[in-house]
């Protein structure tokens, strides 16, 4: 599983108040644990309220990265915003995110080309999400095929199929479900899959339980990445028991302090 | 025809047995087993670096249940565990000289810890070639012994065994302590093989310093399953696992000269033929069987089995040579 963590978000409230007073004792200390949790990459995104956007997100990924190595997914709908966050970017980054819009292809995709970057493609196009799994696999299909355009492998693809909060729109779980299994079959190899964790229990009680069954879920349907919190030690309890049970380990019983461990840095 | 290769990302570990003087022993050279990025000899796929090594097994106490067509080509060192030593690394060319303090066992000579030490201070002046310490099998016993054994051959980086789940703690110590490998022993469980690494490792030995022994039988007596243990280590190896990315070593002369096949006499069932050719080619059919499982180093007791071995790993090891 590729963890990408969720924390460096202007909407939580410690770190919109580091972007307003550019402090970045915050940013450096969320970069830190995450990346000691086990994080992959480090999800950064302005949040909505900023001035200016493209300031912002150059600074958060040099912020971020002054203190470790750990790759970025920048995370802006703004294309400036966006360049600005590669062009900050030392190593390869994750641009989250593309929808199927033909427009939004053209525009994101040469970006991904030119700065060498692993791209994020939502299962969404200019009419909204897809109510069923089919439509999102076939909008999957053409951002797979947009990709190949450009000369963006599968391999450096995620597709995010898009879960929706439980509490508003309980009927696209399954049909999210069912996109995971049907984009392994787009390609060979295929794009890997990718779901914004969080957002399946917004507005929910019992938030983490939520993220954490419906991640297990998603893992079962061959779930390869996900932005979700990495420093919910009961979350990554649930990724590690996870691996055991999908046969991707040896289980043995030290398992799970095994897994820790690993992520105790 | 084209052909389709397997795409590994982890790889096993490389562990090396023997300090020479530049690293604090007194060894002429060391032995490093392990680093394999593919199964084994599969040369398209992965790579080789360190070919499996022998290691011969030398007694503290002349092994009265030996068969004598093994006892034969030691006939003149069987109760000089350094002159056995002395042969096994000049005249029968070992990598690894394996000593096994037999005679502590209380049913046995019931040694101590002093005896112990002189022999293994005997043996490490014998012979300059990496050295296996195994004690008697008592766990009682090895408890006491194997310690003062750590301390007499400290520094010399030797590979210790054996550790089981149930009894790992004293001589996990005296090898980190003295600088020793280890020799982590499971039942024919590769969930206990993996969980006893880790307990190892929780206890300060790196991960470096730990050789496998998942057990094995001899041809004939359970090799299958063995085969299909040894596998599953090393394509969770393969796979990433850290914690199971250990070299292999197998007691194949233990196994191999249990067997009926390679103990009955000549006379006992005619059809079979003469035991000495008999029993030598079970030890080597052994030995080259847990070889294509994945074993690193292989333990045999017949020198004919070992130089047959040699011979078929200097096959084995070059047999990619020219394929792309």
């Amino acid at each position: 599983m590729i963890l990408i963590g969720e924390r460096i978000n202007g909407l939580f409230r410690d770190v919109g108040r580091a972007i307003a007073e550019r402090n970045p004792e915050p940013i450096h200390a969320l970069a830190i644990a995450q990346a000691r949790a086990g994080a992959h990459f480090l999800d950064v995104n302005t949040g909505p309220a900023v001035d200016d956007p493209e300031k912002v997100m150059g600074w958060l990924v040099r912020t971020a990265q002054e203190v470790v190595d750990t790759a970025i997914s920048i995370d802006t709908m703004n294309v400036k915003a966006l360049e600005a966050g590669l062009a900050a970017h030392r190593g390869r980054a994750l641009i989250n995110s593309t929808t199927g819009e033909r427009a939004k292809l053209d525009t994101i995709l040469p970006l991904a080309k030119e700065y060498g970057a692993q791209v994020i493609g939502l299962a969404m196009n200019e009419k909204g999400v897809p109510k069923d799994a089919n439509d999102r696999t076939a909008i999957a299909m053409e951002i797979v095929a947009a990709a190949d355009e450009y000369g963006i492998g599968p391999q450096d693809l995620f597709i995010d199929p898009l879960i929706l909060p439980v509490a508003v729109a309980q009927e696209h779980a399954p049909e999210v479900l069912e996109t995971l299994r049907q984009v392994r079959l787009l390609a060979d190899p295929p794009p890997s899959t990718l779901v914004g964790l969080s957002n399946v229990s917004q507005k929910s009680k019992n938030r983490s339980l939520v993220n954490r069954t419906f991640l297990s879920m998603a893992m079962a349907c061959g779930l390869d990445a996900a932005i979700l919190d990495v420093t919910d030690q009961d979350l990554m309890d649930v990724v590690a028991t996870a691996n055991i049970l999908l046969n991707r380990e040896v289980y043995c019983d030290s398992y799970l302090e095994v897994a820790r461990r690993a992520h105790a840095g | 025809m084209e052909l389709l290769r397997e795409k590994w990302t982890g790889k096993v570990r490389e562990v090396t047995i023997g300090a020479t003087h530049e690293h604090g022993g007194t060894r002429a050279r060391s032995v490093t087993v392990g680093g394999e990025t593919g199964l084994p000899f599969l040369h398209f796929e992965g790579e080789t670096p360190n070919r499996p090594s022998i290691a011969l097994e030398v007694w503290d106490i002349a092994p009265e249940e030996w068969p004598e067509v093994l006892r034969e080509p030691y006939a003149d060192v069987l109760s000089d565990p350094a002159a056995w030593a002395r042969k096994c690394a000049g005249e029968y060319g070992a990598d690894l000289v394996m000593l096994r303090l037999a005679s502590c066992d209380p049913d046995r000579g019931n040694t101590g810890a002093a005896e112990a030490q002189a022999v293994v201070r005997s043996v490490l002046s014998a012979v300059d070639v990496p050295l296996i310490i195994i004690g008697c099998g008592d766990p009682d016993r090895d408890n006491e012994v194997m310690p003062a054994v750590g301390e007499a051959a400290a520094g010399e980086n030797c590979l210790m065994g054996i550790a089981k789940q149930e009894n790992y703690k004293s001589l996990v110590a005296t090898c980190v302590v003295n600088g020793h490998n280890i020799i982590a022993q499971s039942p024919l469980d590769i969930n206990i093989a993996k969980q006893l690494n880790i307990l190892i490792t929780e206890m300060g030995l790196a991960p470096d310093k730990i050789i496998i022994d998942p057990m094995s039988g001899a041809l004939g007596y359970g090799i299958e399953y063995c085969y299909s243990i040894m596998e599953r280590v090393r394509l969770g190896s393969l796979q990433g696992d850290k914690m199971l990315a250990m070299p292999v070593i197998t007691f194949v002369g233990q196994e191999a000269w249990r067997a009926k096949e390679a103990r009955e006499p000549d006379d006992a069932v005619p059809e079979w033929g003469p035991q000495r050719a008999r029993g030598v080619a079970w030890e080597l059919m052994t030995a080259t069987t847990l070889l294509q499982a994945g074993a690193d180093i292989l333990v045999v007791r017949h020198p004919e089995a070992a130089k047959a071995l040699r011979e078929h790993i200097d096959e084995l090891v070059t047999s990619g040579e020219g394929v792309a």
